[in-house]
């Protein structure tokens, strides 16, 4: 099995096949220590984390606090706000004052796409990429596919749709990176300002009707549409793409029974997804939140140093060992 | 000063061949003066001294970016004897004080000839003109809002036509706003793949027809800065068989890097307009070959380095050149595409950008001011930014090997800078 050799995890485009399944596979491991009445390792004991939230975010922010603090990390929050930034500081250098206070991981939300691989070339510490911009989230990529792959036990040749604002959406990028490579065959739906055509040099086939995709997805991936005003001059507006792009109740009856819905949340009711198809049997929204912990417990152990932990149930046939 | 021995390339005198050439008092003379100090050029080309028309000296204002002093230093370094300055100083180039300001600290510490451009609109807002006719009789040479560009096209056809009693020509920097908006990189699959804002060549393009209709409408000569897509030079190429006055320049980024580079997230690719892609590259690359890109600049950008160490997108647009201009296009053009001719090459760094600006350089001929390049383009050399006499270290050539460099920079007659010596002028 490869060995782990990175310091920082700041997109899913650095990673190769094998790397990404070292993270799934640790992942279901970790997956095991939430289940559990006494839900705390000392992987990462005396190892200092922060977050660094520069741009706002709760949900992402406290499943990493909450990964750090079953590893047994030590961990601290700092915003924005409550940073120097607002004082004109520089990124790098509110960073090196957290280096300099021995921070071991740094984990870094940021609008500026780059700002996690700018930082980790500059500094020890490791960084770990909470969102940059629309570049990439890696780990609600990594917990997406840990979230296929758990439920139909497989990743390659699973037919997967992205539906919605992919142009400035780095959850679909991070999709992207991870699911083509694991060799499922990704779609990405939405109208062509926000699915334009550069897209295919990804390695992805593009469609601009929502159902034309139903009946053939292994898994629809629905991301949260967003119209403020920066994203008027690319849509109309939200009734427009409801009415166009939106997984309705008529919709979702086109869909297969073993269908996964996913959604990264925060959800959109009745926008992007029905209200009833959300909490419908075949979502699996919340499997996400809680796969979200694992995956990141996983990332934050590895870049810390540990050795990859190879699951004996997942090593059987077609979920992992597959070359893809 | 006796130049001897060496290939002399004058294209403004259609002169290929090897001779020596006389200096006396400043001035290219027929016959050898008494005591003349003799510098050996056997093996190397003379050839007038080159001019860069696209050039930032960031004073006055800007002056922890780069100085008169320290841009003309590395001018000279890049074997450049005359730079044409751009108005985005602070304040803009926009008044006969400020361009007396600039000529002024040209004359005590420029160590190359420094020419000033002014701005075509006040404070390069581009609503109001500059007051063009007094920008002219202190000695602008043309008039540009580089870094910005005239969007409102009544005023730029107003500016156009009134700058056409002084003979002054027009320099654009191609950008429509509404559809570069907050792009900070070429928009394409690297855009995509980065998912950073993009700025696309469509944008350039627009400009780039604008200038055309203009230029043709008016009659009065249009230059389109930094070409960066090969829609433009389509446009250009289809324009000038029209006779439409209008030139276009190519800088050495724009002939050498792709946007490919932009993954490391390092901002000292990031520049305006982007890097583009290899499609690009290539048809700027046919048009310098058949004639519808006829001038060579850098678009030298000096940034200090604290202003570079930042989020990609808080970033500023721009990079260092005058030191590595003349290597790349050596490298580019000559040794690997073999696209031009190295008399063509000089031809696009003195007399056409000194036909273009009226200026009274870029010649050999006798009786004109001696400035001369003295260099060799097989010369090979590593460079290194830390040996820059610019005051920024913002290149994207660092570290990088090049066939050609300037070996001596000769300004009216004065060794200013020698391969060995460095900067040989006196400290000012």
């Amino acid at each position: 099995m490869k060995k782990w050799h990175h310091k920082d995890l700041c997109a899913l485009a650095d990673l190769d096949a094998d790397e990404l399944r070292i993270i799934l596979d640790s992942a279901t491991a970790f997956k095991g220590v939430g289940e559990r009445n006494l839900k705390k390792v000392p992987a990462l004991r005396g190892k200092t984390l922060v977050n660094f939230f520069v741009e706002p975010s709760t949900r992402t922010r406290i499943s990493f606090e909450l990964a750090a603090l079953r590893l047994s990390a030590d961990v601290v929050n700092v915003s924005a706000t409550a940073s120097s930034i607002e004082k004109g500081e520089t990124l790098l250098d509110t960073a090196r004052n957290l280096e300099a206070l021995r921070a071991d991981l740094i984990v870094i939300r940021h609008k500026s796409a780059g700002s996690a691989r700018f930082l980790a070339d500059r500094l020890n510490a490791s960084v770990i990429n909470a969102g940059d911009g629309a570049h990439e989230h890696p780990t609600q990529g990594l917990l997406d596919a840990f979230t296929i792959r758990e439920k139909l036990g497989r990743i390659e040749g699973i037919r997967v749709s992205i539906v919605g604002d992919i142009l400035f959406s780095r959850v679909a990028r991070s999709n992207i990176q991870i699911l083509t490579k694991l060799g499922a065959k990704v779609t990405l739906v939405g109208p062509p300002t926000l699915v334009p055509r550069s897209f295919e040099s990804l390695g992805v086939r593009i469609a601009h009707s929502i159902d034309e995709v139903l009946e053939e997805s292994d898994v629809i991936n629905l991301l949260r549409i967003q119209h403020e005003r920066q994203r008027m001059e690319y849509f109309p507006g939200v009734g427009e793409y409801t009415s166009r792009f939106g997984l309705t109740r008529s919709r979702a009856s086109f869909l297969s029974e073993k269908c996964l819905i996913m959604h990264p949340g925060p959800i959109n009711r009745g926008v992007e997804i029905d209200s009833d198809v959300a909490d419908g049997s075949r979502s699996v929204i919340l499997d996400q939140v809680t796969n979200g912990l694992a995956v990141r417990m996983a990332v934050l152990y590895l870049c810390s140093g540990g050795s990859p932990i190879t699951d004996a149930r997942l090593s059987k046939p077609r979920a992992t060992s597959q070359s893809t | 000063m006796h130049i001897k021995g060496g290939r002399v390339i004058d294209p403004s005198n259609g002169v290929d061949e090897i001779r020596d050439i006389f200096v006396e008092n400043g001035i290219i003379v027929a016959t050898k003066p008494d005591r003349a100090g003799v510098i050996d050029a056997t093996g190397r080309i003379v050839a007038p001294g080159l001019i860069d028309i696209h050039v930032h000296l960031r004073e006055p204002g800007q002056s922890h970016k780069e100085t008169i002093a320290t841009g003309t230093r590395a001018a000279a370094a890049g074997g450049f004897t005359t730079v044409v300055c751009m108005p985005n100083t602070t304040p803009v180039a926009d008044s006969p004080a400020t361009i007396a300001w600039i000529q002024d600290r040209a004359t005590t510490s420029a160590a190359v000839n420094v020419f000033c451009t002014g701005a075509i609109t006040r404070g390069l807002a581009g609503e109001e003109m500059s007051p063009i006719g007094a920008l002219a009789a202190a000695g602008v040479v043309a008039l540009t809002d580089d870094g910005r560009c005239v969007q409102n096209h009544g005023v730029m056809r107003r500016a156009v036509e009134y700058a056409r009693q002084f003979g002054l020509p027009i320099m654009d920097h191609c950008q429509e706003a509404t559809l570069s908006a907050d792009g900070v990189m070429n928009e394409g699959e690297w855009s995509t793949r980065l998912g950073l804002p993009g700025w696309p060549s469509l944008a350039e393009d627009l400009i780039v027809a604008r200038n055309i209709l203009l230029a043709e409408e008016t009659g009065h000569p249009i230059h389109c800065q930094h070409i960066s897509s090969a829609r433009s030079v389509h446009l250009l190429r289809e324009a000038r068989k029209r006779g439409v006055p209008i030139t276009a320049e190519a800088c050495p980024h724009h002939i050498a890097l792709t946007d490919e580079l932009l993954k490391s997230y390092d901002a000292n690719f990031k520049v305006n307009p982007p890097l583009r892609t290899v499609d690009d590259i290539e048809e700027i690359i046919v048009g310098l070959a058949d004639g519808t890109i006829t001038i060579l600049a850098s678009d030298h950008a000096p940034h200090a380095t604290y202003e570079k160490e930042v989020e990609f997108d808080r970033a500023p647009f721009g990079m260092i050149g005058l030191e590595t201009e003349l290597a790349v296009f050596l490298e580019v053009l000559l040794h690997q595409r073999k696209v031009l001719t190295l008399p063509q090459i000089i031809a696009m760094l003195t007399t056409n950008p000194a036909r273009l600006l009226k200026l009274d350089r870029g010649t050999l001929s006798l009786g004109a001011p001696a400035d001369i390049t003295i260099l060799d383009p097989e010369h090979t050399w590593i460079y290194d930014k830390n040996d820059s006499l610019s005051l920024s270290r913002n290149t994207p050539f660092h570290g990088v090997k090049f066939r050609g460099r300037a070996f001596a920079t000769i300004v009216a007659g004065r060794l200013v800078w020698d391969i060995e010596a460095g900067y040989t002028g006196e400290i000012r």
